[in-house]
């Protein structure tokens, strides 16, 4: 079943200059994007900094106005509707944000935190409040009287986990990870990728996972689009992302992980030389000449690549 | 035999907390040679960091207390005074921080502060530093080098501040480079660039490298040689091959495994237990790591951790590693990548 689908979606930024501030030009930082999310599976949107892929993420909770294009989810088109219309959907859709450190509010307690979205949706005594947070951080692994804590209490891995314990309390259908551990250490990156796995089987959750970290998406995401300068240029199954990528950006950017084996290391450099030697030589055959990527191509009923 | 650059011997790093000093480096020593990465490793909180500023004296001296030796040409850095220092600091040292838009001054264009460096430590007229600084913003790789030389360090992406900050580092040619995660900001694509960039200027000026960094798999691609810290001290030290074939640390092997790799993909990551002690209420006696493997039988540890050679230039501290197992907690056993390969 298809959850959230994403049509030609646009989210264009005004640049102003001159005199009045006029508009002279956008930054077209999400240019043309669909894919779709099935119930239940994880999407990763991969891309460098600066590729539109948090943009994305943002724009699909309305944390960014669209330009133009279509977010239907669940059949209806969030794009087109006003802020009061749509409140409601708000509890479906939530996110993670990148930075444990400056997402939650230093001031607050854990337990207003982890409240505030049950506040805004649902009226609920003191005490039934105070069992339902402490129900869910239980559940992401933090002490009971934590809630009377503040976030500087906490280390890096348990803020993450309070920003995910605040992301679940209402339930929803689908959450929108925008780099959730690549503030993390190693060890702990793992424990909060491996939490966010047990999370989705038990509540059905889908994933929009972004991130930049392609060993961390190909851990956890089924599918994964590969953004480049606000377009899509390549989506497919993660297998086939990886075994035999099509795209020029693509194949760069695989070839750029570090390996953890020391003896291929030579053969990296020299793959990322003739690699950065193709690109240029076969510029044309992925970017028009505006350097827009081409729309996507299906190679295969899974796999689609912009190609000319 | 390799010529040695620095070598660190037993030094000991400590703060003042309250009226105690608590050793944050503990009893580290280790040797850079010419033409060498060597890779410190370990978590936040392992005193990495704490050995990189030890070594360019940057701590505060009021609330720290350095022991031990740094050799370098002859002398020891722990006995230099400030003025001495401030001689080596820069021109035969060079440091590259991990935040490049914290660690440049906002106010000064990316030209000047690679001058201020060549300001101290040589004495080029300004035409010969103008000239020097510009054939340096091209050797790190800088497309435009005269406009980035007016540039501010905001006018900058990522990428091509940490090339800048390296650009200031390599300004005097030093004769060793201390990168403290110089990548961990950055993109995978400009990771590798900037790696293959820190290679690059190795082959030309031979100088030795010290790469913290808590990321395993750049060890991997750049490193020749690995020294894994672990609570202030240093738990396992070799070459990058003999380590990622033959990991024998209990430590080690955790950390390698819980990376998201091709070798262990859709399984579950193998998690630490616990955190890294703080210094201050760290158990000095016994081995450290102990209380992150609760599963292995306290007679498995040394009572006094040493280093034990273990051949090839391959040294293990405490006897844990021997009787070490990863606990069969689902099927954490399963992905140990050293025994799929």
């Amino acid at each position: 079943m298809t959850l959230l689908k994403l049509d030609n979606l646009k989210v264009h930024f005004p640049i102003r200059g001159g005199f009045f501030r006029r508009v002279v030009d956008h930054v077209k930082a999400v240019d043309g994007v669909s894919f779709e999310l099935q119930q239940g599976e994880t999407y990763g949107l991969v891309g460098e900094s600066g590729s539109g892929k948090s943009t994305t993420g943002k724009a699909v909770v309305k944390l960014n106005e669209v330009t133009s294009g279509q977010i239907l989810f669940e059949g209806r088109d969030l794009a087109s509707l006003s802020r009061r219309e749509i409140k409601p959907f708000r509890k479906d859709i939530q996110m993670i944000f990148q930075d444990p450190y400056s997402s939650l509010n230093p001031k607050k307690r854990v337990l207003d935190i982890i409240a505030e979205p049950l506040r805004n949706f649902e009226r609920l005594s003191p005490s039934e409040e105070k069992k339902i947070v402490q129900d869910f951080l239980d559940k992401v692994g933090l002490s009971p009287e934590s809630i009377h804590k503040y976030p500087h209490e906490f280390s890096g891995g348990q803020r993450q986990r309070i920003g995910i314990a605040r992301s679940l309390t209402l339930k929803p259908k689908l959450i929108i990870a925008d780099e959730p551990v690549s503030a993390l250490d190693v060890s702990v990156q793992a424990q909060v990728l491996n939490f966010l796995q047990d999370l989705q089987q038990e509540f059905n959750l889908t994933y929009l996972f972004v991130g930049h970290d392609l060993g961390v998406i190909r851990h956890m995401c089924d599918r994964m689009g590969v953004m480049y300068r606000g377009r899509l240029v390549e989506e497919g199954k993660s297998e086939e992302i990886y075994e035999n990528p099509q795209h020029i950006y693509t194949k760069r950017l695989i070839a750029a992980i570090p390996d953890l084996e020391p003896e291929v290391r030579e053969d990296k450099v020299q793959l990322r030389k003739k690699l950065t030697s193709e690109y240029e030589s076969t510029y044309s055959k992925y970017f028009d000449e505006n350097g827009r990527a081409y729309d996507l191509k299906p190679i295969s009923s899974t796999h689609r690549v912009a190609l000319q | 035999m390799k010529k040695a650059i620095l070598q660190i011997e037993n030094l000991t790093t400590s703060f003042r907390i309250g009226n105690k000093y608590h050793a944050a480096v503990d009893d580290v020593s280790f040797t850079v040679n010419e033409n060498e990465i060597v890779a410190v490793v370990g978590e936040s909180g392992c005193g990495k960091s704490a050995l990189a500023l030890s070594i360019m004296q940057l701590h505060n001296k009021q609330r720290t207390k350095s022991e031990g030796n740094i050799n370098y040409k002859g002398q020891n850095l722990l006995k230099l005074n400030d003025v001495q220092m401030n001689k080596v600091r820069g021109k035969e040292l060079g440091m590259i921080f991990q935040e490049p838009l914290t660690a440049l001054n906002p106010l000064m264009t990316i030209g000047k502060q690679i001058e201020e460096n060549l300001d101290y430590h040589t004495e080029l007229s300004s035409a010969e530093k103008k000239n020097r600084t510009i054939e340096l913003l091209t050797q790190v790789g800088i497309p435009y080098p005269e406009r980035t030389y007016k540039q501010y360090p905001h006018e900058l992406s990522g990428g091509m501040r940490q090339r800048a900050m390296i650009s200031i580092a390599i300004a005097c040619n030093p004769a060793l480079v201390i990168a403290d995660e110089p990548t961990t900001a950055l993109d995978v694509t400009i990771q590798a660039q900037i790696l293959d960039l820190l290679k690059d200027i190795q082959s030309r000026t031979k100088m030795g490298i010290i790469l913290i960094t808590h990321d395993l798999s750049v060890v991997a691609e750049v490193a020749d040689r690995i020294v894994v810290m672990y609570a202030g001290q240093v738990v396992e030290t070799g070459s990058v091959k003999e380590i990622f074939n033959n990991p024998l640390h209990p430590y080690t092997r955790s950390l390698l495994n819980s990376i998201p790799s091709a070798a262990n993909e859709k399984n579950r990551l193998h998690v630490i237990e616990g955190i890294v002690p703080s210094i201050a209420k760290m158990d000095r006696i016994g081995c450290r790591f102990q209380d992150r493997i609760p599963w292995i039988p306290k007679h498995a540890h040394e009572e006094t951790p040493r280093l034990h050679e273990v051949g090839n230039g391959h040294f293990v501290r405490c006897t844990c590693y021997k009787a070490f197992y990863f606990q069969a907690e689902g099927d954490a056993s399963a992905h140990d990548i050293t025994k799929i390969r």
